[in-house]
């Protein structure tokens, strides 16, 4: 019998609506008792004084590029698994746009047997939704099901044919699994490469509109309507899109939606001025599709973090190499790495005082958790949780710690962030997965 | 060149204020240094007028001209330029399809730097990819025009042609008309023309006018993150009171792209005609960078008319681009503060 006993910390764990000093106390891998003083009463135990911190559920990321296989240059089920750690995640789930990509049972199944080998969290992998992600026909759903697989996903590129996307929210249903579209209408975004907006005009870029994502938004909406389906919008980035949302959900469509850090902190000026507003030039770090927008999306997609329109953060964590990168901005490859920045860059709501930090939380842990359903899938009751019994997966978190974005120290292999250099307040000091230490900072004192 | 221009002689040479290693764009030229630019570019136009128009001022410097997109005007300029100081000018034309990875690029521009180039002088398809090759080579880069972005030397000798021309701009309407989306010369020459106190006003059909140049589409902070420019999708309100009149090319490629019904209806609506010109000031300068479309863009009477001064624009960016190698070249020896002065043939 191994017994992790974490003392004294600020426990939330929105899932139970606990908020207060409390030990948690993790046995043999799971949640054994959460409460104060708890840890005093166990006897023989590895003890971590938490004094001062945060202690929360493993975060749940539904949307992770882990690159494996075929892009190993980027990332690994390894090194992406550890950034996860490194950001407080315990699970994350990993999209399926790899070469080949996750369109069949031998694939998914290839996943699963490396993450088993390597993976430092855990790997939830997502399925296609057409065959090679061509667009063209379904892929085979349910023997995607039986492999694993805890939803669909072309992402990266948009289900663009209607009628093949109202046939994929149909099929969908037969086995519970959620539709994750990337909703950008490949026509109006075509040639694209940010925001359609004015620093696209003064850097002479042709722009990718709000309303590429939006029509897709509404029109997918009323697919998932008709087929009494359950659609999961990845990355939301615009008003106009929380507002179709909101409305839908309102009618009591089966709709959920993510939306990541970098969509809530950073706006298309990032990729003409960084952080320091100098003379114009092209940043393709901050090249990330559907790309950063305006203040007045920013503002939308807080508030509706923080009124639960929107169910969760993901990050869309998405590396690249520096050859990808280090390129014309037409011809770099979009898309950020995200894990290891995710909650320092979600604090700024939190210290900007617009969104509570136990609502940040939610939307970190259990949030992501009932969008998909994940804690009715056998093995992960409790997940999201530190109910007893449940998964032992904690991320201890201090909120003030002030700290330096340095990329050359990420575990990830894509060094892609536009943050490097930038002082981000709010650190995730230590992450345990089922029991273990998988990430521990300085920070962290034993008893 | 025919009207002198009443300036005062304070920019010389000697005390040049110039602050440039590479010049990608005018959005990051202050005032004194457009100055500079245009007081030399009256000197290298002595030059360029001279029986035997050669000064060894750029003896020993080599540019070379890297195109990734076809021209003929822009690198006959800039080679003219450099022969005429005297500099060996080198051009080469890279396909794009070979350059499909950045990679490529900044090999490219490391490797001319390497057998010593000093200057690259630009062009390519794509906006931005100078600043790619400016941050990867020690070779001054020359934008010669990228993407829908920037033709900041086009500018420059459109500033000096008007300067030329009338003097002062402050408070001159200057009026281009056209396809403003993709027009990398309009950018450019926003920055030079606000800069220099001109009322700038681009007009052209909705589908070719691009987002957030009127200043309600920005936010305050923004403000000035654009140069002020006046949207009209009028033409013949946008000419009212014009004293120069830029026509911008247009290309049939609009028409494939479903941005315009037919260059019959562009021409009917937005043509610069004789008649749509008795709105401008009787005076007025018309200018187009090239190359024209006469009968789209421009009539072709218009294009060759009295108030015409394109071909003065083409002497006068030779005259410019000289200028420019010169500055970017370090060099201030020649005596007198006349490049080269001593060959004065």
């Amino acid at each position: 019998m191994t017994t992790l006993a974490i003392h004294n910390g600020r426990v939330i764990d929105p899932a139970l609506g606990r908020d207060g000093i409390a030990d948690v106390v993790i046995v043999d891998g799971r949640i054994a008792r959460v409460g104060p003083n708890e840890g005093d009463m166990v006897v023989e135990a590895e003890r971590i004084d938490a004094t001062g911190l945060i202690v929360t559920p493993g975060f749940v990321d539904l949307h992770t590029h882990l690159r494996e296989p075929g892009q190993e240059h980027k990332e690994t089920i390894a090194s992406g698994t550890l950034a996860a750690a490194r950001g407080g995640y315990t699970t994350v789930c990993a999209m399926p746009n790899t070469q080949p990509p996750l369109d069949s049972r031998a694939a998914v199944e290839s996943v699963l047997r490396e993450a088993e080998i390597s993976a430092v969290v855990r790997v939830l992998p997502i399925g296609t939704i057409t065959r090679g992600r061509a667009g063209k026909e379904l892929s085979p759903a349910g023997e995607l099901a039986n492999a694993g697989v805890v939803a669909l996903s072309d992402d990266g590129d948009a289900v663009a044919d209607p009628s093949l996307m109202r046939h994929a929210l149909e099929y969908s249903t037969r086995f519970g699994l959620p539709i994750a579209q990337h909703c950008e209408d490949p026509s109006l975004v075509a040639g694209g490469h940010m925001h359609e907006g004015w620093v696209a005009t003064r850097l002479g870029l042709r722009g990718r509109p709000a309303s590429a994502e939006e029509t897709f938004v509404a029109r997918d909406i009323a697919l998932a309507e008709l087929a009494g389906a359950h659609l999961h919008i990845c990355h939301v980035s615009t008003a106009g899109s929380v507002a179709l949302i909101a409305a839908a959900r309102a009618r009591g469509a089966h709709v959920t939606a993510e939306v990541t850090p970098h969509h809530l902190t950073l706006t298309h000026e990032e990729v003409a001025f960084g952080a320091d507003y100098q003379s114009a030039r092209y940043i393709t770090n901050a090249k990330v599709n559907p790309p950063l927008r305006e203040e007045a999306d920013l503002e939308a997609l807080a508030i509706a973090l923080r009124d639960g329109v929107i169910d969760c953060i993901a990050t869309d964590h998405a590396p690249h190499s520096v050859a990808d990168k280090e390129i014309e901005f037409d011809l770099a490859s979009p898309g950020l790495t995200m894990l290891e920045t995710s909650f320092g860059l979600c604090m700024k709501l939190v210290h900007d005082g617009r969104v509570p930090l136990p609502t940040l939380i939610e939307r970190l842990t259990i949030g992501p958790v009932r969008a998909w359903g994940l804690d009715r899938r056998p093995g992960l009751e409790g997940i999201g949780t530190l109910a007893p019994g449940a998964l032992g997966d904690v991320a201890l978190l201090d909120p003030n710690a002030d700290w330096t974005v340095d990329p050359s120290t990420f575990a990830s292999r894509g060094r892609n962030t536009p943050l490097g250099g930038r002082e981000l307040r709010g650190r995730v000091v230590a992450t345990i997965f089922g029991g273990r230490l998988v990430h521990e900072t300085d920070r962290v004192v034993a008893l | 060149m025919t009207a002198e221009v009443a300036r005062t002689p304070q920019s010389t040479v000697e005390t040049p204020e110039w602050n440039h290693q590479h010049i990608l764009d005018l959005d990051d030229f202050s005032v004194a240094e457009i100055e500079t630019v245009l007081s030399l570019a009256d000197r290298m136009r002595e030059v360029l007028d001279r029986r035997i128009p050669r000064v060894p001022a750029l003896r020993g410097y080599t540019v070379v001209n890297l195109f990734f997109e076809p021209s003929t005007r822009t690198r006959a300029s800039f080679e003219l330029a450099g022969k005429v100081l005297g500099a060996d000018v080198l051009s080469v034309t890279a396909s794009t399809s070979s350059v499909t990875k950045g990679e490529s690029l900044i090999d490219t521009v490391r490797t001319l730097r390497a057998m010593r180039t000093d200057a690259i002088v630009m062009r390519h398809s794509m906006s931005g990819a100078p600043y790619l090759a400016a941050a990867h080579t020690e070779a001054s880069i020359i934008n010669a025009g990228d993407g829908s972005h920037a033709h900041p030397t086009q500018a420059l000798l459109d500033l000096y042609t008007m300067r030329s021309r009338i003097g002062d701009l402050r408070g001159k309407r200057v009026v281009m008309v056209g396809d403003i989306s993709h027009s990398r010369v309009a950018r450019s020459d926003m920055w030079g023309l606000a800069a220099m106190g001109a009322d700038v006003v681009v007009c052209g059909p909705p589908t070719l006018l691009p987002r957030g140049l009127r200043a309600g589409d920005r936010p305050a902070h923004a403000e000035s993150a654009m140069p002020p420019v006046t949207v009209e999708t009028d033409i013949d309100r946008a000419l009212d009171g014009a004293d120069v009149v830029m026509a911008l090319r247009l290309q049939s490629e609009r028409q494939d792209g479903g941005l315009l019904p037919s260059l019959h209806e562009y021409a009917q609506l937005y043509q610069v005609t004789q008649e749509r010109l008795k709105r401008a000031k009787p005076n007025h300068l018309l200018m187009h960078p090239g190359p024209k479309n006469e009968g789209v863009e421009i009539a072709g009477t218009v294009a060759a008319g009295r108030n015409s001064i394109i071909e003065e624009q083409v002497t006068n960016g030779v005259a410019v681009r000289m200028a420019l190698l010169y500055l970017l070249s370090g060099r201030t020896e020649a005596p007198g503060g006349v490049p080269g002065g001593e060959m004065r043939s």
